[in-house]
């Protein structure tokens, strides 16, 4: 396959980015989009030119590492992860326009590399369970109804990637935040600090420049993991009764 | 994780000890609790549509009916309440319910525009989920404000009406849907009106936490159903008078 590439290069994060234009050959449809990057590279090294920077990790879906909007879409026209999207989905002489993810609170670092470090910042105003537990806890020693455990497990499957904010035409992370509420709340071990843990979590979350909810349903079609979007009406009833009860301190 | 661990506990500590802003300071400084704002006075703005159509609809029923039913409105609670006074703390809670509803979308609208500095330059395709009603929320919510001055103007101060005499709605409503920019005004905002209430119905009900996966559809058929009667209902008005079947 042969494909045009139009991407987001950004020397710095002060820079001026522009959307730079890339022929690139011999793409087999059998690789990933980030294998196809990689070859991009290759050929770019081989050019003199500079790599296209960009994240990734695992490379099998799990790690939450990797994220670009291709086409306009999060991650790309399937639902799942960049490095788990493969170039058969696209036809030979395609052009495929690739940015970063775009939210105030996502600033560029570099080409398609933004730093997330705000998600890590609501996890971190509240996003555990403060009791220290040592190893894994044996399964059956505090019973968790079943649909309560399958709730939990729905929403804990949230890999961080921030496809939700990056689809969002509000640049929100209600999706995100909402999927460790509900994870966490669901749970025994959560129970005791449902309150605060909402109440931090949300305004950790207006604190960093995040958008509001204007319920488009965008973020829950874009995730890879599927966090549903009754997540986000579960963590807004949390919310208010965290508010009503005095926020649990 | 040894040396996290402290980090994790002191944070804990510390912040046990702040207090939290009184529940209307946190709400109206949430995101969340603006959208909770926006959701109730929403729905306050709802419930007095449906018994709004309820009242007009009885200009179907002739002149005597609708003007007895203007005059009727103005003596509710009496002798409890003076002549007028229901009126007015009907109007005084709107305009709250208006006006809070306008501040918070108007707040929370440039929050949003800011969070997202930067387009994308490929245009996104539209999803199945994000529908036309979703998309016009803003620009219909300025729409239906707009609006608003317009038919106080026109029905209830009769300022702008071509015939506007206090005390005979039935013939001010009919002078209004003989004017072809009063059917106009009036088509395009109750078109607005029904895609306003279409999103914005699911959309309350999402924010007030009410919503549940299997609650979904319902609430989805629920919203559609009221943008459907309340838009056609008040149509029926300009449309019986265009066609002489009021007059």
């Amino acid at each position: 396959m042969n494909l045009r590439l139009r991407i987001w290069r950004q020397p710095g994060p002060a820079a001026e980015g522009a959307l730079t234009s890339y022929d690139i050959t011999g793409v087999s449809p059998d690789m990933s989009f980030l294998e196809m990057l990689d070859t991009l590279n290759e050929q770019l090294a081989e050019r003199g030119e500079e790599p296209v920077a960009f994240d990734h990790d695992c490379r099998e879906g799990v790690c939450g590492a990797c994220g670009m909007v291709i086409n306009g879409q999060a991650h790309g026209p399937e639902r799942t992860t960049a490095c788990q999207l493969h170039m058969r989905h696209f036809a030979d002489g395609d052009t495929i326009v690739v940015e970063p993810w775009r939210a105030a609170a996502f600033p560029v670092l570099r080409d398609l590399v933004v730093d997330r470090g705000a998600l890590d910042r609501i996890i971190g105003a509240g996003g555990y369970v403060t009791a220290p537990t040592g190893s894994a806890p044996e399964a059956h020693a505090t019973p968790v109804p079943k649909e309560s455990a399958e709730t939990a497990f729905e929403n804990a499957e949230c890999i961080g990637c921030g496809a939700c904010v990056a689809a969002c035409p509000n640049g929100s992370a209600m999706l995100f935040t909402a999927a460790k509420v509900v994870h966490l709340g669901e749970l025994p071990q959560g129970a005791p600090e449902r309150d605060s843990r909402v109440l931090d979590m949300v305004g950790q979350m207006d604190t960093e420049g995040f958008g509001g909810c204007t319920n488009t349903g965008e973020c829950a079609t874009a995730c890879p993991k599927g966090v549903p979007l009754p997540s986000i009406a579960a963590m807004n009833r949390d919310y208010l009764r965290a508010v009503r009860r005095g926020g649990g301190r | 994780m040894e040396t996290a661990l402290p980090t994790v506990l002191g944070m804990a500590l510390a912040t046990r000890t702040d207090r939290r802003p009184s529940p209307a300071r946190l709400l109206w400084r949430s995101t969340i609790g603006k959208k909770a704002v926006m959701a109730v006075t929403g729905l306050i703005m709802l419930l007095y549509l449906v018994s709004h159509l309820l009242g007009n609809l009885k200009v179907f029923a002739g002149p005597d009916e609708m003007n007895g039913y203007a005059h009727w409105l103005r003596t509710v609670g009496e002798p409890f309440l003076g002549h007028e006074w229901f009126v007015w703390l009907a109007r005084c809670v709107l305009l709250a319910a208006v006006g809070l509803h306008g501040v918070s979308a108007y707040q929370l609208s440039r929050r949003d525009l800011a969070a997202r500095p930067v387009p994308y330059a490929a245009r996104r395709r539209a999803t199945a989920r994000d529908s036309y009603a979703t998309r016009t929320m803003r620009w219909g919510g300025v729409i239906l404000a707009l609006f608003l001055v317009w038919h106080i103007l026109d029905l209830t101060t009769g300022t702008v009406n071509p015939r506007g005499r206090a005390g005979h709605p039935y013939e001010n409503i009919v002078a209004t849907f003989s004017t072809w920019y009063g059917n106009a005004i009036y088509v395009v905002a109750m078109l607005a009106l029904g895609l306003h209430v279409r999103h914005g119905f699911w959309s309350a009900a999402q924010t007030l936490g009410v919503n549940r996966p299997r609650r979904e559809r319902a609430l989805k058929a629920t919203a559609n159903a009221l943008a459907l009667v309340l838009t056609a209902g008040f149509l029926s008005i300009p449309l019986a008078v265009m066609t002489g079947v009021v007059s």
